[in-house]
């Protein structure tokens, strides 16, 4: 049955490297550029967390555009990894060389239990789940009395680095900041192409088609989950320090929402396009919010027009722009 | 005879008062190609979906190249050489045809939690995958979507997926089910070259393939089979005729 034995046909051609490399190169390079064209505190601070956000985002990324896992309660891992520092914090362990994996660790432990049960179920009933450990979470953030409870944990500074208060300075908070969201992506890049990335898509695929080859797609699953837990962790981490405060607000169901509007306006399953969505929503947010105080009644309408016109998110359109 | 590499015994199945499977014994020999026909409604896929484990047994056990798999689930059991092909066919639509036989192979290449490396690099994946497409007639499509094949096409991708599986045994459910005539002319010459080479269950309604291809026949009505043995024999056999009677299709 072979076709021709004597030349191999060709392998599959991937798409050539600028391509594929254009949209990351460009909006690194926008956020690099960010600290010398606009050197205002306010600008920065705000750039700097919507790529806090944008963490968060890539993070819900993996286990939603990957994994087509509808997680409800990622706001929960932003949360346990800023109090994880705020509290520390409170009992003077304020270096980051600690705080940060302790934080990490918290992160990647609550994912560890909550996904294990939650990934027993699927469909509405798994966004039910997580949005009801989102909700544990965010109550017993406000029923902790001792670290402020409704009102929130103040830091005094922000975390030291081995004894140094480097992060104190807004601009090298920023580039710390957007070299871990750099990190962040190419290590996601990196996992979503290797033989782990490829199981996780191939789960969301065709489940059925991937046990009968052999695999169980919930271990899959439930490290992806790990993974994404430990990252929001990290940017709930830094979101601490660039408040130098945190609250129970953190880990609403709605700020959940929020990081699926992202990912999803960004252009799911891209890591790219969930970057691009949460500053977009970030910035747009911030503006409108400035223009009036009814600036929700705008941007509602803008989320259903983008989920109408863009499939495939914001991503999806700009490489339609680009001649494919 | 050497010993069976999948036995049966005494399977029952009831959704209800509706028995599925019935008492279903059976063997397939090292080396044979074990059709197994029946009605419409007579439990066959039923019978495929127990082997492989996706319905779990009411009673009755499934021993597989030397032991009882019947507790193990679905990709336990596909791990040790269980490999089938589905009535519908199931790919992953979203991957191109190489990767979909990349990621069969990956299963059986060690711990899949690599997390560094990338997958589509691997060139001993590649290699594999790509000797598998020659074999099925595919190579030319590898770079597509899976989605995008032909029905037949894809029934090929399936059997070029179970080929990298390292099966012991196939388990091919209505391969030809939905296939044009030359498909199918095609299919059953790809299976003709495996046959001897792997062991396999066939479930078929197209009857000029399976008397062309099996080494023995099992009939199944209502859960129950009713005759087993050569194909001149079951061809024969009176019962069968009773269940087949008015399907011009029969002999």
């Amino acid at each position: 049955m072979a076709e021709n034995p004597v030349t191999p046909p060709a392998l599959p051609a991937s798409p050539p490297l600028w391509r594929r490399l254009w949209l990351p190169v460009l909006v690194f390079a926008l956020l690099a550029l960010v600290p010398f064209v606009w050197g205002e505190r306010f600008i920065l601070g705000l750039v700097t967390r919507a790529m806090i956000m944008a963490i968060a985002a890539l993070s819900l990324d993996l286990i939603l555009g990957y994994g087509a896992l509808v997680s409800f309660g990622h706001a929960a891992f932003l949360g346990l990894g800023a109090y994880a520092v705020a509290i520390l914090f409170s009992h003077d362990i304020v270096d980051a060389a600690i705080a940060f994996p302790v934080a990490i660790l918290i992160g990647a432990g609550f994912a560890f239990v909550t996904g294990a049960i939650s990934l027993k179920t699927r469909g509405v009933y798994f966004i039910m789940i997580t949005l009801a450990f989102g909700q544990m979470a965010f109550f017993t953030a406000t029923s902790l009395s001792a670290y402020g409870g409704d009102d929130g944990l103040r830091m005094f500074h922000r975390s030291e680095v081995f004894g140094t208060r480097i992060l104190a300075n807004d601009t090298t908070f920023y580039f710390v900041v957007l070299g871990t969201l750099a990190g962040c992506f190419v290590l996601l890049k990196t996992i979503v192409g290797s033989r782990f990335g490829r199981v996780l898509r191939g789960a969301k695929e065709n489940e059925r088609r991937m046990r009968a080859l052999g695999f169980d797609p919930f271990r899959y699953r439930l490290a992806a989950y790990v993974i994404a837990g430990s990252i929001c962790a990290l940017a709930g981490a830094l979101f601490a320090n660039l408040g130098m405060f945190v609250a129970p607000a953190y880990m609403t169901w709605q700020r959940s929402g929020e990081f699926i509007a992202m990912v999803v306006l960004g252009g799911m399953g891209t890591l790219i396009g969930p970057i691009i969505g949460a500053i977009g929503v970030t910035l747009i947010e911030e503006w409108l919010a400035a223009v009036t105080q009814h600036w929700k009644v705008i941007f509602g309408p803008m989320v259903v027009l983008v989920a109408i016109f863009a499939r495939g998110g914001i991503v999806k359109l700009l490489e339609r722009g680009t001649g494919r | 005879m050497t010993a069976p590499i999948l036995s049966l015994s005494n399977l029952h199945k009831a959704y209800g008062a509706l028995k599925v499977t019935d008492g279903v014994s059976l063997d397939v020999g090292a080396g044979e190609l074990h059709a197994i026909i029946g009605p419409n409604g007579a439990g066959k896929t039923t019978l495929i979906s127990e082997i492989t484990g996706e319905v779990a047994l009411d009673a009755g056990t499934v021993t597989f190249d030397g032991a009882d798999v019947t507790a193990l689930p679905v990709h336990a059991r596909a791990l040790k050489g269980l490999t089938r092909s589905f009535q519908i066919t199931q790919v992953l639509p979203g991957f191109t045809v190489l990767e979909n036989v990349a990621t069969a192979a990956q299963a059986h290449d060690g711990s899949s939690f690599r997390f560094f490396r990338s997958a589509g690099a691997d060139k001993r994946l590649t290699d594999i995958a790509m000797a598998a497409l020659g074999e099925v007639g595919l190579a030319a499509r590898a770079a597509l979507p899976a989605a995008s094949l032909s029905h037949g096409e894809k029934r090929q991708l399936e059997i070029a997926m179970a080929l990298v599986s390292q099966p012991k045994l196939l388990l091919l459910d209505e391969p030809m089910a939905g296939m044009g005539r030359e498909e199918t002319e095609r299919l059953v010459a790809v299976l003709m070259a495996l046959k001897g080479r792997y062991p396999m269950v066939l479930v078929e309604h197209d009857m000029h393939a399976v008397f062309r291809l099996a080494d023995r026949i099992s009939v199944l009505v209502y859960g129950q089979v009713i005759a087993s043995g050569s194909p001149e024999a079951v061809r024969a056999d009176p019962a069968v005729r009773e269940a087949y009677l008015g399907e011009e299709e029969f002999g």
